[in-house]
């Protein structure tokens, strides 16, 4: 073992039923370093993680921690704890309704009693340390996720950590929360820590690592200095290929030639539902792709859900195809040819248990009705052909889709949006937490869809994304819509400048 | 429910490890030890007699038959728990106190206000259907607690539990009106000529009329995907609450015709006791079918099959001279084993176990 290093894997395997999920894997964590695991989906950057946490048991390898003479034995989550491996997961996995303290401090204390003053005390020295702007006696609930997965951080942290690692930390964080994430991150570092980070955002590895380790389909590809490494080398190593410039999907064969061009296919007038958006204007002709963009919390989702009546429409006037329309719950925008594809992918879109093929059917099925079910082999053959049609990596169709990786997910999802044929489809955040491959191929299916007639709404955090894929974004800032721009106006400044806001005041 | 043994099997573990894994494992097995049990410690238990009832005609006598009487009006109600179970993730516990109220408004409809009338005041499918609409409104009750005021399942049906058998005391205003007429005993007893508990055809029925609705209607997709994620659900287009409120009126249905069973059995009624405790049977019959008690998938066979198991196991009891008071508790032992061994913990070890059982025996091939 090197001197420096707090962690050395040395040939990781781990198998599961038919997946080898990691061949001969090094991994290499030195001090002070922050270091990116990146691979796509199914690289075996989750697998490793949880090897190294106890999750899940390895086959075969050994594991060298720093003050340690012999191989690291690890057989559960508590035994990673205890030899100073801590862990902070994409999901809070903390308890929302108890303070930030006791969530700090939960399990650790020893005995039955309680110190709560000193508790309270230690907790909030720690939360100064770290610069954390939460009170230690108040409820987790009331602070925003980012400052919740800071507290997770300073538990961890707390905890006498010598390997820190972080999953995803920041899916669901706006640009700023995500720079105070990193200044804490940065802060760690000094102090000797070492972090694995894992994310999907390239710009963050690029903003805040040193190092990268690369997976890919369980094997290592390598290890990497960060100034080494370009962007678009890095991709190509992750996909295993050259990647066909992302730059370039956007292309003219690829736009709606149709009479109809000019038609609205869906228009809303003062539309406001009771999420706390103003009431907004918005149309959509046929074959267009446009986008909402804004910050996290601008209203962006609330306005798509609105439209879909997902969320209660409290005000508005609605037309679908120049007709006047009322939409009050989501099967009246189904029925009228509206499909949505919810931002979040856990919580509103699969049903986890069942299967990748039922999961597909679902609303198609709604839509058929109660007494005309489809039958198995006429649901087998939808579900294999749109399986096959977006390329969804499952065993088969009856795989509960809660096994399957995130991006394979969001396809079976999107293809269950397809079934239903819609004139209309609204993607919120269809590539969130998903491997870049898949990414692209999202994009292009938006634009091929359109090509073909169907008008697109579509959401993303990731502005690049927008732009490769929308000719015209709405821009919303504290829920309320604020520009619009097309055409040549379509850059990253003019979107940012408007978001911003600065010059109208 | 997939299809079993279509695939050929490489070895015994791994046979095993399969068969671990399919829901309906956990019933079968308890019902195959329960019989080995009986049939080791007195094969008598097994026997079948034919005799004749006091009107001369034949009739089956045994444990066996038993099981299949009472095990049918479990197997009924497991219909209906196992539905509400999967789509509201928790159980309604006023199962046995709605028999009662669907029982006393059969008796009130045939009796009328006399207490033991000459003849019948109303054909009895009057009274089994107006049976009908009354415990499915408090089904329909209960399904709005749960799905308007997201009251927990068991809290919610705690109002009916309390409350019930007092209600259905009322509608009789606390008489104990007795039917004469013989042929409404045909439902809780026996068709003459045909020697089998009508129970059992009941049952037979139901099972039949369930499956076809499961079949040709998306019954169990959308009770499934509402249990599993109710805002995808929403978000699918469905009404999660209409659904929620639906398995509550379909339980209501199978109380009504369970209700309709336990008057014929004795003409009457006895409010404090009649089906007394059925909803712990019926829950324990949709924990036993390897359904979560916390909602989602469903496998009704598996509810239907554990509900006779449940049967043979308080019959068994009864055979060896279990007094009833002590009864709940033996079951209790048992239903611990039961439980346990359903956990996903055990049966992911059990699948192990299997597995390495035979990855052994095929190392053990390769080096001979």
């Amino acid at each position: 073992m090197k001197e420096k290093s707090v962690l050395e894997m040395r040939g990781i395997y781990k198998s599961f039923p038919g997946v080898r999920a990691l061949q001969n894997v090094d991994f290499t964590l030195e001090e002070g370093e922050i270091h990116a695991l990146m691979g796509e989906n199914g690289a075996g950057k989750s697998t490793l993680i949880k090897v190294l946490t106890g999750v899940y048991e390895k086959d075969e390898g050994q594991i060298f921690l720093k003050g340690l003479n012999k191989p690291a034995v690890i057989h559960s989550p508590q035994d990673a704890q205890n030899l100073g491996i801590s862990t902070v997961y994409q999901e809070i996995t903390l308890c929302p309704n108890l303070t930030v303290a006791e969530n700090m401090y939960i399990g650790r204390t020893k005995g039955f009693g309680t110190n709560w003053r000193k508790m309270n005390a230690g907790a909030a020295k720690i939360l100064k340390d770290l610069d954390i702007p939460a009170d230690a006696t108040q409820q987790l609930s009331s602070y925003s996720i980012a400052i919740q997965q800071m507290v997770a951080i300073a538990r961890a942290v707390d905890m006498d950590c010598k390997v820190l690692i972080l999953d995803e930390p920041t899916s669901s964080l706006d640009d700023s929360e995500v720079e105070k994430l990193f200044k804490m991150m940065r802060d760690l570092k000094a102090k000797g820590v070492g972090i694995i980070f894992v994310t999907h955002f390239l710009e963050q590895v690029y903003a805040v690592c040193d190092k990268i380790t690369v997976l890919r389909d369980g094997q290592l590809v390598g290890q990497y200095e960060i100034e080494n490494l370009p962007r678009i080398q890095l991709v190509a190593k992750m996909l295993g290929k050259e990647l066909n410039d992302e730059e370039e999907i956007k292309d003219d064969s690829l736009v709606y030639q149709g009479a109809d061009a000019d038609k609205n296919v869906f228009e809303a007038e003062g539309l406001q539902s009771n999420a706390g958006i103003k009431p907004f204007n918005f149309h959509i002709k046929k074959g267009e792709v446009n986008g909402f963009a804004g910050l996290l919390g601008s209203g962006r989702s609330e306005c798509v859900r609105a439209i879909f009546g997902a969320d209660k429409v409290i005000a508005g006037k609605v037309k679908m195809k120049g007709k006047d329309v009322k939409i009050s719950k989501p099967i009246d925008a189904m029925k009228l040819g509206i499909a949505y594809l919810s931002e979040s992918r856990k919580d509103d879109g699969l049903v986890g248990d069942l299967s990748v093929r039922d999961n597909i059917i679902l609303a198609q099925q709604v839509l058929r009705g109660f007494f005309r079910p489809y039958s198995k082999s006429e649901a087998y053959k939808i579900a294999d052909e749109y399986i096959k049609l977006l390329e969804i990596k499952t065993a088969s169709a009856d795989t509960p889709i809660k096994s399957l990786s995130g991006g394979n997910q969001q396809k079976c999802i999107i293809a269950r949006w397809l079934l239903t044929h819609p004139d209309y489809l609204i993607l919120d955040e269809p590539t969130r937490g998903i491997d870049i491959g898949t990414k692209v191929e999202i994009q292009k299916l938006v634009l091929k869809l359109a090509s073909e007639g169907m008008s697109v709404t579509f959401i993303s955090s990731e502005t690049d994304e927008m732009l490769r894929t929308c000719s015209r974004l709405v821009v919303m800032r504290d829920r309320k819509v604020v520009g619009e721009i097309s055409g040549s106006e379509l850059t990253q400044s003019n979107i940012m400048g408007t978001i911003a806001g600065g010059d109208k005041k | 429910m997939q299809k079993s043994g279509t695939k050929s099997k490489s070895s015994a573990g791994q046979f095993f490890a399969e068969l671990t894994r399919k829901p309906i494992f956990i019933p079968i097995v308890a019902l195959l030890l329960l019989a080995i049990f009986n049939l080791v410690m007195d094969p008598g238990f097994y026997a079948i007699a034919l005799n004749h009832n006091s009107e001369g005609y034949p009739v089956l006598s045994g444990s066996l038959i038993t099981i299949l009487d009472n095990g049918s009006e479990l197997a009924i109600l497991a219909i209906g728990m196992t539905l509400v179970t999967a789509a509201s993730g928790g159980q309604d516990i006023s199962v046995g106190a709605a028999v009662a109220i669907a029982g006393s408004v059969i008796l009130r409809v045939l009796c009328g206000t006399e207490t033991q009338p000459e003849s019948l005041q109303a054909p009895v499918i009057v009274a089994f259907l107006l049976a009908c609409v009354v415990a499915m409104l408090f089904g329909a009750f209960n399904g709005a607690l749960v799905a308007f005021f997201r009251i927990q399942p068991m809290v919610a049906t705690l109002i009916l539990y309390t409350a019930g058998r007092n209600i259905a005391a009322w509608i009789n205003q606390n008489r104990l009106p007795i039917v004469s007429e013989p042929s409404f005993g045909y439902f809780g007893g026996t068709i003459p000529g045909i020697p089998i508990p009508t129970p059992f055809f009941i049952a037979v029925i139901c099972v039949a009329i369930i499956a076809l609705v499961l079949k040709f209607t998306t019954l169990g997709l959308y009770v499934q995907s509402v249990g599993i994620n109710e805002n995808s659900a929403r978000l699918n287009g469905l009404n999660p609450k209409l659904i929620k409120i639906l398995t509550f009126v379909i339980l209501g249905l199978c109380v009504a015709v369970v209700g309709l069973i336990k008057v014929s059995r004795i003409s009457t009624i006895n409010y404090s006791v009649v089906a007394k405790d059925i909803e712990m049977d019926a829950i324990l019959a949709v924990a036993l079918g390897g359904n979560s008690l916390a909602g989602g998938k469903f496998n009704m066979a598996g509810s239907i099959m554990g509900a006779y198991t449940i049967q043979f196991l308080t019959t068994t009891l009864y055979k060896y001279n279990v007094p009833s008071e002590a009864l709940p508790a033996y079951k209790a032992v048992v239903v611990i084993v039961l439980v346990v061994l359903s956990a996903p913990v055990v049966k992911a070890r059990l699948g192990a176990l299997g597995k390495k059982l035979s990855s052994k025996k095929n190392t053990a091939k390769e080096v001979g």
